[in-house]
């Protein structure tokens, strides 16, 4: 579905992709694990063009994405959740939901608003329509975020750390509505520091260290016999913390 | 007190000439009207191309405004009117004025434009590009409506300072209060005390409901984006 061919990326002369060759697929739930710095934002960031790749294609669905058609390819492919949550302060949580389907996708209010309640049920926030996002904790608002990607009824989300910026309490109500979805007919891409998720979740999870993608597989692969130094290395930190 | 500077008789041959005043002040009025319009229309698209990624818009954006900001007003206008004069452009004293001050004042109001945009966190755009909203409709559905609060202050000020800016038509001989006034007296009766502070206080008359109404305004948006919040438990 969305496909990532000997994608470079510079910001300025720092090279923080190098050669990244990933593919997405249908339904699939894409784990990206990595240690800070390593290029697992930027890649997720290519693939709707918040980040423009210095060098190599990205395709949706076989088209090769553009400065000119991104607007046009990511409004009906993708949808994305962010560590900052990025909800929209002025807007009630229902308008935060129903701005893009309603200007975007041209549905109507009732339409909107049906689908919205919706998706608010599933996250478990169906009482706080009506606040504004300032008012909600770090927690609620992901799951807000994550009503409003879904709201956009998109074949991909894209999950950039949603958990990173959360206290530790909250992390679990977010990752357990993430578990719930991954039952959903969603394609998933999610970056992410929270292995036990990767394990329970992950079709597959992909490796990346200084820009490069080091290592693919399964959980299983990932966390019983890992290959490569770099990854061993990390995992071994991380999974004894 | 016959020969004071508010002399009664003063007074009086300025009751005389009201018809005049009146006229001056409605000039004054329109050519700010019609400037502030240029100058927010102009504000608005500087400020988006200073505050977007775009390289040359923002190149041309940042020379628009250093220009007009870093040369007197005076300057401006005078060089507009004689520039135009001997180019042969026809424009009245009227049209110079509106344009001269909607340039002048757009530069300013672009930079209260652009800093209202970057100070909403970039993440917001983000979030909307994600959503596949182009970058206008960003700005549109998401950033300037929450921009519109933090600039409204600044904003009232250069509007101010653009009506009060319109006396400068007067080095024009511009046909606007500040000129007319000072003309009034110096060709007929001497009468400056009441002449200037006629149009000090019609300047006034102006400008204090201006900001008074936008005080109320900026107090209307604030409980607004309160007044629906619920109280809920975190």
């Amino acid at each position: 579905m969305i496909k990532l061919v000997n994608v470079n990326k510079y910001f300025g002369n720092l090279h923080v992709l190098k050669d990244v060759n990933l593919e997405v697929k249908e339904g699939e739930k894409l784990v990206i694990i990595g240690p800070s710095g390593s290029g697992k934002s930027t890649t997720v960031r290519c693939m709707n063009f918040l980040e423009e790749p210095s060098s190599g294609e990205v395709y949706i669905d076989g088209e090769l994405l553009t400065h000119k058609n991104k607007t046009e390819l990511v409004r009906k492919t993708s949808a994305m959740v962010f560590q900052q949550f990025n909800l929209y302060p002025h807007m009630d949580v229902l308008h935060n939901l129903t701005l893009a389907p309603i200007k975007l996708q041209k549905k109507s209010k009732a339409e909107a608003e049906e689908l919205a309640m919706k998706y608010l049920r599933l996250v478990g926030l169906e009482d706080k329509a009506h606040v504004y996002p300032g008012t909600l904790s770090g927690g609620q608002q992901q799951r807000v975020a994550i009503a409003r990607a879904l709201t956009t009824q998109q074949k991909i989300i894209i999950f950039d750390e949603p958990t990173s910026a959360l206290d530790p309490e909250t992390v679990q109500e977010v990752l357990d509505v993430m578990i719930r979805l991954s039952e959903e007919n969603i394609t998933m891409v999610v970056v992410t520091h929270e292995m036990g998720f990767a394990r329970e979740v992950a079709d597959r999870i992909v490796f990346m260290d200084e820009g490069r993608i080091i290592e693919e597989g399964t959980p299983e692969h990932f966390f019983t016999n890992p290959e490569n130094e770099r990854t061993k290395a990390f995992l071994g930190k991380i999974l004894r913390q | 007190m016959n020969s004071g500077v508010f002399a009664l008789w003063r007074w009086e041959a300025l009751w005389a000439s009201r018809a005049e005043f009146i006229d001056a002040f409605f000039v004054t009025l329109r050519v700010s009207v019609f400037a502030l319009v240029l100058a927010l229309f102009l504000g608005v698209v500087f400020g988006l191309f200073s505050s977007g990624s775009n390289k040359i818009l923002k190149g041309i954006a940042r020379v628009y405004v250093e220009f007009f900001q870093n040369t007197p007003l005076v300057f401006q206008v005078l060089f507009m009117y004689y520039g135009l004069l001997y180019a042969g452009v026809d424009l009245s004293k009227e049209q110079i004025g509106v344009i001269g001050l909607g340039i002048y004042t757009g530069a300013y109001i672009s930079e209260v434009v652009r800093t209202g945009i970057i100070s909403i966190p970039f993440g917001q755009t983000e979030a909307a590009l994600s959503q596949g909203f182009t970058h206008l409709q960003a700005m549109e559905y998401i950033i300037l409506p929450q921009s519109v609060k933090i600039v409204l202050p600044p904003l009232v000020n250069q509007m101010v300072a653009l009506i009060k800016n319109t006396s400068v038509l007067a080095m024009i001989a511009g046909g606007d209060l500040m000129y007319r006034s000072n003309a009034w007296a110096s060709n007929g009766t001497l009468s400056y005390g009441p002449a200037y502070l006629t149009c000090g206080i019609l300047f006034f008359c102006i400008c204090f409901p201006l900001t008074y109404f936008a005080k109320r305004y900026e107090q209307k948006l604030k409980s607004a984006g309160t007044s629906k919040k619920e109280v809920t438990a975190g």
